[in-house]
């Protein structure tokens, strides 16, 4: 038996997964028309390489990765371009992006696909090009790339290869029945993957103990497999990358580096799935399994769903009540967020569209003051402190912010869930890191803009001294000219004699101009040493009653002067020699 | 159609603020039943007139301070410090004495504060404090336990009791008297011994002193019921509770006329248990995290034994409780918990960014 970790914090509500377990799989009718928003996955947006009016077959690549962290998207059912444009996305502000709407033919005819069955042969660059054309990206929410996730495990030797079936979120059983259903398919998946990574010495399937039926299938399939199912007790969110590792390997990932880094690659099993038919059958990631869920609709079931199917789509085909619902949510309750539409499409990251009535989910009740109860830290799974966080962010105390590691909040959400006196702390996390990072391109784009601005009063400087030199030299040249040649009528410029003269002036022009220059410089030099000295002055003024930003703010621009002083010198001492 | 846009989580734990401190309220019933049955009506009476006077108090300064009144005294906050205040305060006392050391109590050492959250000093001990300050003599009068009251002398009834508490009648000759912890500290020169076969406080206890005993053992009952329902963590109680045996087990001195008592004594007498599991798990005034908890826990614990021990008053929860909120923050500051994948923990006063 594996030794099964126990990871901090955590929280257990009610799992809710029976009601979407009753019936197996099922099948939408196709929508009269599709919507595939370009930017489905972490990364740049997918470049379009179709236009408005094309007729397009299922499984036709309709835009293509446009950088290494992107993926490419797919027709997932024949008929016609009919916009490329911005809609409603899915997406917690509501926002819209750009997309590509496809009005079906309603025959779904494919475009011949080509299936790699003899994986084995191939190398791990022909795999992962396989995974990438097919657009694959995790399924299980996040939304990352594979074929990029894939690359990063080949900069190190990987030895683990985990496997994510936790599905910790209550309601989604969508990584649940495709397992029930799928699981041999998963398996091939895996030994896809294996080959890919060369082999990892530890290959593992995490799941919790909630899905005894999926445990089943799985150790069925993998007997004499050298993959191990490991399955441990319930809790939420032993399903996050960190915490998943951290329950199966005792290992930690150190913050800002990923699990590649300990030679550790985790992928969840849907997007294993995915994996499996792009390799195999050739068949771009054009459907997932989605669970609908919630009591405003009166069939709770998981479907195949095209990706770019309208959320409205699925819940009118499962009758749902509108008046019943409280709110429309787009994956679990814990970490979902909620759609002000129905309109948006499912993409490759939507696990779950959860339809709950009022007393499933109630309106939140009003917030209470914190008494510091600590329910927070013991929930929380990174081991932060949520309520000195909270604190902090009310604040606007970055600093303590980031002391207090809140960057490594995974905004879970178990702290707010367990708050008695109903604090929507991630909410108050996720607007202080938006803040934080705002604040930090702002101060990035003010360096870059000082020194841009620096650089320019240099260029121009050095560019009134040319002129100045230049000046001084046609003067110099006009008057020796004058001196030396008082009688100069005929036609200049033809003779030997001239030219060799005109060299002589323009070489004592060349000779003129460095006094000239120097003067400028020297002058160019005091005037920064004077401004270096009231930048000096101006920081001392700072260190005594100014805050740390302005102190920075100030220190820089001592550097800056000081930098200009250094400049004039070196310019300087170049032209005295 | 449009629907709600709501931040995650959506759905909570069926928990609130106000249930927990209802809870609180409940696991204090076993305690008072036993004092009650112990010292009589005093101590109901003590904790109506201390309900009466933080939920009047907090209405006033809620109203004051422009805050919805009704959602603020749902929280049950102000009821918990009422009890908690009425229970350490002693029977009989008059009633001004309570509503003064309620008020204070609310008013001074909370909502002056901010509220609550933000009080860095449990409000119930300030009041207590303030109060043995300022009417030493009525503080430090209890009753005599039913069970050592001399044949011909009963407790007060209850209109009696009224009467005492509010018209200041005087009790009659031998209700009242010295606690153990009293006794124990005032029988400088004997031996433990002694001590326990001249008393009846003592002598006829079943293992710590008679009365208290069982109420401490009841305020155990209601504290473990707490922590079986998860309300607070076992840090904080038991690093006190820990702390102050390991210390009368450490000065016990074999029972000699110097020795300050024993382990059972020091854990069953006074405020202990009461101390233990609902003013050093008050989480306002403690410190936040589990290693801090063990730390807060083990200096009230042994603050309570050297006040106790070497301090000019018998007990010394409320001190000590004072001192350990006092020193709190200092705690804080020194066991924030590791997050997942920094190699070490940090200090709260670190501001640069972690590596
Ligand atoms: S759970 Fe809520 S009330 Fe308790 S400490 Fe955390 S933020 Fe404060
Ligand atoms: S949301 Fe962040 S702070 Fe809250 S429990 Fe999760 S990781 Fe901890």
């Amino acid at each position: 038996m594996r030794r099964i970790w126990d990871a901090p914090g955590g929280v257990h509500p009610p799992d809710n997964k029976a009601q979407s377990l009753t019936s197996s799989i099922g099948q939408l009718p196709l929508p009269e028309k599709l919507i595939l928003p370009l930017t489905q996955h972490v990364g740049a947006a997918a470049k379009v390489c179709v236009s408005v009016g094309e007729k397009v077959l299922k499984g036709q690549k309709l835009a293509s990765a446009s950088a290494s962290i992107s993926a490419a998207i797919h027709a997932p059912s024949s008929g016609w371009i009919t916009a490329i444009e911005e809609r409603a996305v899915a997406h917690p502000s509501g926002m819209s992006a750009p997309c590509i709407e496809i009005t079906c033919d309603g025959e779904d005819r494919w475009i011949e696909c080509m299936g790699y069955p003899d994986y084995k042969q191939a190398t791990p660059p022909q795999l992962r090009n396989l995974i990438a054309d097919a657009g694959v990206a995790g399924l299980g929410g996040a939304g990352f790339p594979s074929a990029a996730k894939l690359e990063r495990g080949t900069h190190m030797p990987v030895d683990t290869l985990i496997i994510n079936a936790t599905e910790c979120e209550p309601y989604i059983t969508a990584d649940d029945i495709l397992i029930r259903e799928r699981a041999d398919q998963i398996i091939q998946g895996i030994d896809i993957i294996s080959h890919l990574l060369g082999t990892p010495k530890t290959i593992l399937i995490g799941i919790e103990n909630n899905k005894p039926e999926a445990i089943a299938a799985l150790n069925h399939h993998c007997q004499g497999s050298g993959i191990e199912v490991v399955s441990f007790p319930t809790k939420y969110p032993s399903g996050g990358e960190k915490q998943l590792i951290y329950i199966l390997t005792g290992k930690e990932i150190p913050s800002g580096h990923l699990p590649a880094d300990l030679g550790i690659v985790c992928l969840n099993s849907s997007t294993v799935f995915a994996i499996k038919r792009a390799v195999i059958d050739g068949e771009p990631l054009i459907s997932r399994i989605t669970t609908l869920a919630g009591e405003a609709c009166d069939i709770n079931r998981n479907y195949e769903i095209l990706i770019g199917t309208p959320v409205s789509h699925l819940l009118a085909q499962n009758a749902f009540h509108p008046e019943l619902c409280s709110r429309l949510i787009m994956g679990g309750p814990m970490m979902g967020f909620s759609l002000t539409s129905s309109d948006v499409p499912l993409v490759k990251s939507s696990t779950c569209i959860l339809a709950p009535s009022h007393t499933e989910i109630p309106d939140d009740d009003p917030v209470q003051a914190c008494i510091r109860c600590g329910l927070c830290a013991e929930a929380c799974p990174a081991s932060l402190l949520p309520q000195q966080l909270y604190w902090y962010a009310r604040a606007d105390d970055h600093e303590r912010l980031q002391a207090h590691n809140l960057f490594d909040c995974i905004e879970c959400g178990a702290c707010s869930y367990v708050c008695p006196s109903n604090i929507p702390l991630v909410q108050h996390y996720r607007s202080s890191k938006a803040d934080i990072v705002n604040a930090r391109t702002a101060k990035a784009t003010a360096a870059v803009a000082r020194e841009r601005f620096e650089f320019r009063q240099v260029r121009l400087e050095m560019a009134d001294t040319v002129r100045e030199a230049k000046r001084e030299a046609r003067r110099i040249v006009t008057e020796k000219a004058k001196i030396t040649s008082p009688t100069t009528t005929q036609p200049s410029g033809s003779s030997a004699a001239d030219i060799i003269k005109a060299a002589q002036l323009r070489g004592t022009a060349r000779q003129a101009s460095p006094e000239q220059q120097r003067a400028k410089l020297e002058r160019t030099l005091m005037a920064a040493e004077m401004r270096l000295k009231e930048a000096q002055q101006r920081l001392l003024q700072a260190t005594n009653n100014a805050s740390v930003d302005q102190q920075a703010q100030q220190l820089a621009s001592v550097e800056a002067a000081k930098r200009k002083v250094e400049q004039a010198t070196q310019r300087l001492t170049e032209v005295s020699h | 159609m449009a629907f709600k846009q709501v931040s995650s989580p959506h759905g909570h734990a069926r928990q609130s603020t106000g249930q927990i401190m209802q809870l609180v309220l409940l696991a204090t019933l076993p305690g008072l039943l036993v004092l009650s049955y112990q010292f009589g009506w005093g101590l109901l009476i003590n904790i109506l007139i201390a309900t009466t006077a933080a939920i009047s108090a907090e209405a006033l300064i809620l109203k004051l301070r422009n805050r919805p009144i009704e959602f603020y005294l749902r929280d049950y906050s102000a009821v918990v410090t009422a009890v908690l205040l009425g229970l350490a305060l002693p029977p009989l006392a008059p009633w001004w004495l309570v509503v003064v050391a309620t008020a204070f109590s609310i008013i001074i050492a909370k909502q002056l504060y901010g509220g609550l959250g933000s009080n860095p000093f449990n409000p119930a001990m300030v009041g207590y404090v303030v109060a043995l300050i300022s009417f030493p003599i009525e503080m430090t009068t209890w009753v005599t336990p039913v069970s050592l009251l001399a044949a011909d002398v009963s407790h007060p009834g209850l209109l009696e009791s009224l009467a005492i508490v509010f018209a200041g009648n005087s009790p009659v000759d031998g209700v009242t008297g010295a606690t153990p912890l009293d006794l124990f500290k005032h029988s400088d020169g004997l031996l433990v011994e002694q001590i326990y076969q001249n008393n009846s406080l003592f002598s006829r206890a079943s293992f710590a002193g008679v009365g208290w005993e069982w109420a401490n053992m009841a305020f155990l009952i209601g504290g473990l019921a707490l922590l079986k329902a998860r309300i607070f963590t076992w840090h904080g109680p038991i690093a006190m509770l820990g702390t102050l045996a390991l210390m009368s087990m450490l000065f016990w001195d074999g029972g000699s006329s110097d020795s300050p008592g024993s382990p059972v004594m020091h854990l069953f007498s006074g405020a202990s248990m009461l101390g233990a599991f609902f003013i050093v798990t008050d989480p306002v005034s403690s410190t936040v995290s589990n290693r801090g908890r063990l730390i807060y826990g083990a200096l009230i614990g042994l603050l309570v034994y050297v006040i106790r021990a070497w301090g000019s008053y018998p007990d010394a929860v409320a001190f000590a409780v004072l001192l350990g909120n006092f020193a709190a923050p200092f705690i804080d500051n020194y066991t924030v918990p590791r997050t997942y994948g920094h190699s070490k923990s940090r200090r709260a006063t670190d501001k640069e960014k972690s590596e």
